[in-house]
């Protein structure tokens, strides 16, 4: 046990794994705290795995690879929006037609464009990145310097993401918006407006997520390949009761318990038993065990305006 | 309209512009939607063995569904009866390998109540009672419960105490006496779409004929007045999550006594998220739930076919359920088509 906590690849592969919980469940963050659940995170992040890849294959450039999934994944978001807050359908609802819908709908495509041998092998990938100085220090170097850009990119995010959430004027009305709509429309805010935006951030997030997934850690997509995460990420969110550092933390480890479990494939029980904490964990966390996790007052519930 | 009939018309409409949007999809990408679709229906009822299928295909989505619509007439989102019906099939497996020399009457309901207690419990207990009482959000407690679920069964097959010995992980074949027989040789379709339908006629009676039934649906329609009205809402929070997990529970015991006959080490049988699109597009009514089914099942057993003769790849169904789910939620867009289309008529009578 000990040589693999002092193995640094546990620990790169525990950031490389929590990549991809975290950008999407800050993007939920954004979502719920303005009252919208967004379970349809998942989809949109296979969608934009798919894309990014077919994108980045017509065009040679992994960066257009993930533009053109980052458009893709806020247009599947917007069609979301405009279903979950101008038409009040029930979000939940909603979220998993989305999720049936890309995962039969990226299939199809792969099929269809790729055929069977699957997504060409000279398709371009983002490039890593070495970080000077920090690279050079034996251990810490091995883990922190190296990774793909989406994984700096990510930090970023979370330190913007916190400072707009909670520091800037649009970030609190995005916060009043999902606590009492009925309040902050009274208060001369426009409630579906910044649901769409709320809604928008998380097809953004989810969608580089994405695009971590199949042209970030590889340069292939393959079927269901997004495996759940949207759904983790919401637990992660939760888990980090609905901040980005708090998600971040939690993505962090959910992804040290994947990355253990990777390297413990030998050994069955502990593998198994491993991948269950993160849920297992999540509902103490709902339940209140350590600190109870309360979602947004507002949060999935539809607000029709006065007007 | 009457309510009725909206509630019946609402979704057909649903399928009708899913069918379409699936055509658009099939054409961009140069196939023959009406080849595509005819091949479809052959597949799920052209012959004797191909409708047995199809009917074999629904009965593990029957029971789901009906346990996943008497939660959303509770008001509640059981999204995670995938490991509820895992939980169900674990326990009848293990039921059905380890008991030796019971007489089938003994061991196949031995088997199924089993099933039907673990699935209860699951769906029940944790998410049933920190719903009710701490108020966590059902949607995530079942969901993250569900993939529990699925690694503890990962766990027991892959070299844990189920496992078969060899090098593939699934379990030991279950005994005779507990193979619900089947009905149509060399098809899937066993009695256990008998029990499916008995479950569909109680669900309704439970529903919409007995007190109990009752109180859960006025729970779902307001629980603050449910409440005021004398109800104990926490239980019929309880009970209606546990009857959701019972059911998934019986539902996965069926099919490993009435098709697969032993645990195989997969990531998903799909039915427990696809019986919540059977509910759903069955506007939770327990007979609804029967027919919504069969439709889910034939677009299963028809896509292989129509991958086959008409080379469209089968993930085409998935589409069409993801556009289905999408209007029967969003039915708002179907009303807006109709004001559209009203509009266009109005203007055309005019001029």
């Amino acid at each position: 046990m000990k040589e693999i906590l002092l193995n640094p690849q546990l620990w790169s592969a525990t950031l490389a794994m929590a990549t991809p919980l975290a950008l999407p469940a800050l993007g939920g963050t954004f979502s719920e705290r303005s009252g919208v659940v967004n379970i349809a995170m998942e989809g949109i992040m296979l969608i934009a795995a798919f894309f990014a890849v077919l994108f980045a294959h017509l065009t040679g450039s992994a960066w257009l690879g993930l533009l053109g999934a980052v458009i893709v994944g806020m247009i599947v978001a917007v069609i979301f929006a405009w279903a979950a807050v101008t038409l009040t359908a029930d979000q939940v609802i909603l979220g998993m037609a989305i999720n049936i819908f890309a995962s039969g709908f990226t299939a199809y495509l792969l099929n269809t464009i790729f055929g069977f041998s699957g997504t060409p092998t000279d398709t371009p990938m983002l490039p890593n990145i070495d970080i000077p100085i920090i690279k050079n220090i034996p251990f810490v170097g091995q883990i922190l310097s190296g990774n793909s850009v989406i994984v700096y990119l990510m930090i970023i995010l979370i330190f913007a993401s916190d400072y707009f959430l909670f520091h800037t004027n649009l970030g609190l009305r995005i916060r009043a918006v999902g606590e009492n709509p009925e309040a902050a429309e009274t208060a001369g805010i426009n409630v579906i407006k910044l649901r769409y935006l709320g809604v928008a951030l998380s097809g953004l997030f989810s969608a580089i997520g994405g695009a971590y997934l199949s042209i970030g850690l590889l340069n292939s997509f393959s079927t269901d390949m997004s495996s759940g995460r949207g759904y983790i990420a919401l637990a992660a969110m939760i888990f980090g009761k609905w901040t980005p550092f708090g998600s971040f933390g939690a993505a962090l480890l959910f992804g040290f318990a994947t990355a253990l479990s990777m390297q413990l494939q030998n050994s069955a029980l502990s593998k198994n038993i491993i991948m269950m904490l993160p849920y297992i964990l999540t509902v103490l966390a709902l339940v209140g065990v350590g600190g109870k996790s309360v979602s947004p007052a507002a949060d999935g519930v539809p607000y029709t305006p006065k007007k | 309209m009457s309510k009725v009939l909206k509630s019946i018309y609402m979704p057909i409409l649903a399928v009708v512009i899913a069918i379409i949007i699936g055509s658009i999809i099939m054409l961009a990408t140069g196939f023959n939607p009406v080849a595509a679709y005819s091949s479809l229906f052959i597949g799920a009822f052209g012959t004797l063995p191909n409708i047995a299928n199809t009917l074999a295909n629904a009965v593990p989505l029957i029971i789901t569904g009906l346990g996943v619509a008497i939660a959303f007439n509770a008001g509640l989102f059981n999204i995670g009866a995938e490991g509820q019906y895992w939980i169900g099939a674990i326990v009848g497996t293990w039921i059905g390998y380890s008991f030796k020399g019971l007489p089938w009457y003994i061991h196949i309901p031995l088997a199924l109540v089993a099933a039907m207690i673990a699935g209860g419990l699951w769906g029940g207990i944790i998410p049933g009672f920190a719903k009710a009482y701490t108020g966590a959000h059902e949607v995530i407690t079942t969901m993250m419960m569900s993939y529990v679920a699925i690694y503890f069964s990962h766990y027991l097959l892959e070299f844990g105490p189920m496992m078969e010995k060899g090098s593939v992980p699934q379990s030991p074949l279950i005994r005779d006496s507990a193979v619900i027989p089947t009905i149509v040789p060399n098809t899937q379709l066993s009695y256990g779409i008998v029990i499916a339908l008995v479950a569909a006629l109680f669900v309704y009676w439970l529903m919409y004929k007995t007190v109990w039934g009752y109180e859960m649906r006025a729970v779902g329609f307001n629980q603050r007045a449910s409440k005021y009205a004398g109800m104990n809402v926490p239980f019929n929070i309880v009970l209606s999550l546990s009857l959701s997990g019972i059911f998934a529970g019986l539902a996965g015991a069926v099919q490993i006594l009435g098709v697969q006959h032993r645990l195989y080490d997969s990531f998903t049988s799909g039915y427990g998220y696809t019986a919540i699109v059977v509910a759903l597009l069955a506007k939770n009514n327990p007979i609804g739930v029967v027919f919504s089914a069969l439709l889910f099942a034939a677009l299963g057993t028809g896509s292989q076919y129509m991958q086959l003769n008409a080379q469209v790849p089968g993930q085409l169904t998935d589409v069409i359920t993801g556009l289905i789910i999408f209007f029967v939620a969003a039915d708002k867009i179907i009303e807006l088509f109709k004001t559209m289309f009203k509009k266009q008529k109005k203007e055309e009578l005019a001029s």
